[in-house]
């Protein structure tokens, strides 16, 4: 079977590759470009920790084939905020507790950045329906929603201080 | 799990997907959102020599409302589904389907023509296209040809749709009357345990028009026609609503999974659909 090109565009960096049409876009993202944020949980469409935001949609990139994704743009949590600089979302969980183990954390944060772009100002229960593709093992999901809704009054917050 | 090699194409028209399904005939695989596709592919329980897809054809997208009639293009994502004011408006009873099935990123790449022509007895779609009376629009070697979802499906994945046909859109008249999508499921994610799709008119406190179709209840949606006619004429009150439910009880036939055995699977049918007539009633 021949390799297939494939043009991605991640967190606003383009990559060319070659790569089997059967390589799922986690592996893609994760072997071949380096990006380990977004883990393999289930492998089953259940878990949601290697959510990624594929061309504004979030997605479980262990379900989708990177041939699939040719062209499209991509952000993982790499994109989202690092060490350097964390994202209000990054901050948030850290300070509310939104995580213990931190394996679900990527697709978290990941899927509640779509989520509060979508839903600048949601209530709690649509906070929890929205995040319904993602699940934690550890907290209770408590603190999870906590964090969310506290990064959502941030970024409000924020774009109220800059008008 | 890696699932097997496969050649992957990416057709910009239908004629084109077509073709490649012509050609390729049986080991070709047509994938929508993938989500039902790529998992059966992973555990190497579809075996796929050549995978067409389908997100290039502009002409499988889009709603359209229009004089009574909706249209839906078969690459339509359950998250459009939702999103659709128009929808919404004309036929609410898709919006309250579309927000059971799966969760938020299944919905944004799961697609209604996907749903209804896997022939999955877990999907939601078949049934509520079955109490809807929706159209299939099919497209083959040889042109366009209609079925009626009723007809459609023959037992668990197949249906009347060919190996080298393509579901291209679904048409359904404008819903009257009251709606509602019941559906029990174990958790998030999770197929039904069982669920009903029911539409009813009502005239001068009497039901005038229903239809009642139940999903995962049998190896193809159930269209429960004399549950629907055990309907009409009444004014819906309890006797009338059991009257329905032990029609659709005749009319289903669970298998025992892990889902529940078959009394179990019976009784929450039951249920679901006492819920669903009474919804619907409350609407008309």
């Amino acid at each position: 079977m021949s390799k297939t090109h494939i043009k991605l565009t991640v967190n606003g960096k383009q990559h060319e590759l070659l790569a089997e049409p059967r390589q799922l876009l986690i592996h893609v993202l994760r072997e071949e470009l380096g990006l380990t944020g977004p883990h393999i949980g289930c492998e089953t469409t259940h878990c949601g920790a290697c959510t990624v935001d594929l061309d504004g949609k979030s997605v479980k990139s262990c379900t989708v084939f990177a041939a699939q994704a040719n062209g499209a743009e991509v952000t993982t949590i790499e994109g989202l905020g690092g060490p350097d600089g964390l994202h209000v979302l990054q901050q948030m969980f850290k300070e509310h507790h939104g995580l213990q183990c931190g394996f679900c954390t990527p697709g978290m944060i990941t899927r509640a950045h779509r989520l509060l772009q979508e839903n600048p100002d949601p209530s709690e229960e649509e906070v929890r329906f929205g995040m319904a593709g993602n699940l934690c093992r550890c907290t209770g999901y408590q603190n999870i929603v906590k964090a969310i809704l506290a990064a959502a009054a941030e970024m409000n917050a924020a774009k109220e201080a800059a008008q | 799990m890696i699932p097997g090699n496969f050649e992957y194409y990416r057709p910009e028209s239908v004629s084109d997907a077509v073709k490649l399904l012509a050609q390729h005939g049986d080991e070709a695989r047509a994938i929508a959102g993938g989500h039902s596709l790529i998992p059966m592919m992973k555990l190497r329980m579809a075996e796929v020599g050549h995978l067409v897809d389908l997100q290039a054809i502009g002409d499988l997208k889009g709603i359209s409302v229009d004089g009574g009639m909706i249209t839906v293009g078969a690459m339509t994502t359950q998250h459009e589904l939702i999103a659709s004011e128009a929808l919404a408006k004309a036929a609410p009873i898709i919006r309250e389907a579309s927000l059971q099935i799966a969760d938020p990123q299944v919905r944004y790449v799961g697609t209604i023509g996907g749903n209804v022509a896997n022939g999955d007895p877990g999907n939601d779609m078949p049934g509520l296209m079955q109490c809807l009376d929706a159209t299939f629009v099919l497209a083959g070697p040889n042109g366009t040809r209609e079925v009626a979802a009723r007809d459609f499906y023959e037992a668990a994945y197949f249906t009347a749709r060919e190996d080298d046909e393509l579901l291209v859109s679904i048409r359904f008249a404008t819903p009257k009357g009251g709606y509602a999508y019941e559906k029990q499921k174990r958790k998030i994610g999770d197929y039904a345990t069982a669920a009903a799709a029911v539409l009813i008119e009502k005239n001068a406190g009497k039901v005038s028009a229903a239809s009642i179709a139940m999903t995962n209840l049998s190896d193809t949606p159930v269209y429960c026609q004399e549950a629907a006619e055990a309907l009409l004429g009444t004014a819906t009150g309890n006797p009338d609503i059991e009257a329905a439910v032990t029609a659709m009880k005749a009319a289903i036939d669970p298998q025992e999974d892990n889902r529940g055995p078959v009394e179990f699977k019976q009784h929450v049918a039951g249920v679901i659909l006492r819920r669903a007539i009474e919804r619907a009633v409350s609407r008309a």
